[in-house]
């Protein structure tokens, strides 16, 4: 098993101009990213859609590489979007999986099925045409620039600590640094968009 | 032509709004009364259509095609809509994203009578969200979409069109 943070430390030497979407590795990330205004941190609006969050935004930017943090408790949550994506098949979306095996954010009480649960052979079976599964971080940042290198859709699980958060959600350190109205404003700058 | 017909809201009609309002994407789950409507849209090169699964799933996806500078349009039954109550909470108007969704008002009626509870809380639902909405039963009802497009714009807050064909819908 690998970190969080590790995991996405070992992702940011590739980054380059890709829009990230960090999922629930957003507290991670906010503290290693470089390019904040091209990263879309937005805590969690509703469990269960970041992966159509970033497949939208992958189809609306196509020129740019698309990277999704997700999680398996979003995914075993929203389990059509795979073949949503796999449809689509966006060549610029590189959604990642970060696996705990257990539902952090409440505890850490196991997701279904925990640990018998293959989401690369799912995310195959949906039809992503590549998919990789990783359990060290060493092996992920040997493998990463050809993961990175080659067009998508691709999927890549990796299987993380549980960092549970068990205090009362009131008392729990704020990560955010920006607003969600203040994280999409930057987007559209990053992107040299018009407010729509 | 039949009468129904004559006064139903034709897909050709709808397909002319979404195209006036500068609708990049059709995010969507077919109903009973879309299929016509799918192969209109099916066959105008200007619109991609996002098919999904569950219609939760719709409004996340409209969320990320807004945030980055696409005009999505949700197409969902109004079944579907209840079921997405907290997607439509979070990514929808927790992001402020100037999304219209035409939904299909199943059970509807004209005279109020419906033994179909998807009909009884579909209007109940949109007063709990505060989501503005517009009924669209035929054609001359139609620049009511355009309506919707405007509001959804100036408010930065999706508008709901209830499409009220009371299943003569968009089949032929």
């Amino acid at each position: 098993m690998m970190r969080i943070a590790e995991a996405l430390d070992a992702f940011r030497p590739h980054r380059g101009d890709a829009i990230v979407v960090p999922g629930r590795g957003g507290r991670y990330w906010v503290e290693q990213t470089t390019r904040p205004d091209l990263d879309v941190p937005l805590g969690d609006p509703a469990m269960g859609g970041h992966a159509g969050f970033a497949l939208g935004l992958a189809l609306a930017r196509p020129e740019r590489k698309l990277v999704l943090f997700d999680s398996e408790g979003d995914i075993l949550m929203s389990l059509g979007m795979l073949a949503t994506i796999a449809e689509q098949a966006p060549a610029n979306f590189y959604h990642f999986l970060l696996d705990n095996e257990v539902y952090a954010t409440t505890g850490g009480q196991p997701v279904p099925n925990a640990k018998n649960i293959a989401y690369d052979r799912m995310a195959l079976a949906a039809g992503y045409p590549r998919a990789h599964a990783f359990d060290e971080v060493a092996d992920l940042a040997r493998e990463l620039p050809a993961i990175l290198g080659r067009p998508g859709p691709v999927f890549v699980a990796l299987k993380v600590y549980p960092e549970v958060e068990n205090s009362p959600i009131g008392r729990r350190r704020r990560w955010q640094t920006r607003t969600r109205d203040q994280v999409l404003a930057d987007l559209r700058g990053g992107l040299r968009l018009a407010k729509s | 032509m039949s009468d129904a017909a004559a006064v139903a809201l034709s897909p050709e009609t709808v397909l002319a709004q979404m195209k006036a309002n500068g609708v990049t994407d059709v995010v969507w789950l077919p109903d009973s009364e879309t299929n016509w409507l799918f192969l209109l849209m099916k066959a105008e090169k200007s619109l991609r259509l996002v098919g999904v699964s569950r219609e939760g799933h719709a409004c996340s996806i409209a969320a990320g095609l807004a945030a980055g500078g696409k005009k999505p349009l949700i197409l969902i039954q109004n079944t579907g809509m209840m079921e997405s109550g907290d997607s439509i909470r979070g990514w929808l108007l927790g992001l402020n994203v100037p999304v219209v969704m035409m939904v299909g008002y199943r059970g509807w009626t004209r005279h109020g009578v419906t033994t179909d509870t998807a009909a009884t809380y579909t209007e109940r639902f949109l007063m709990a969200f505060g989501i503005n909405y517009y009924l669209v039963e035929n054609d001359a009802d139609a620049t009511r979409i355009t309506v919707a497009f405007e509001e959804a714009a100036r408010t930065q807050r999706p508008v709901v069109v209830l499409v009220g064909d009371e299943y003569h819908g968009f089949n032929r």
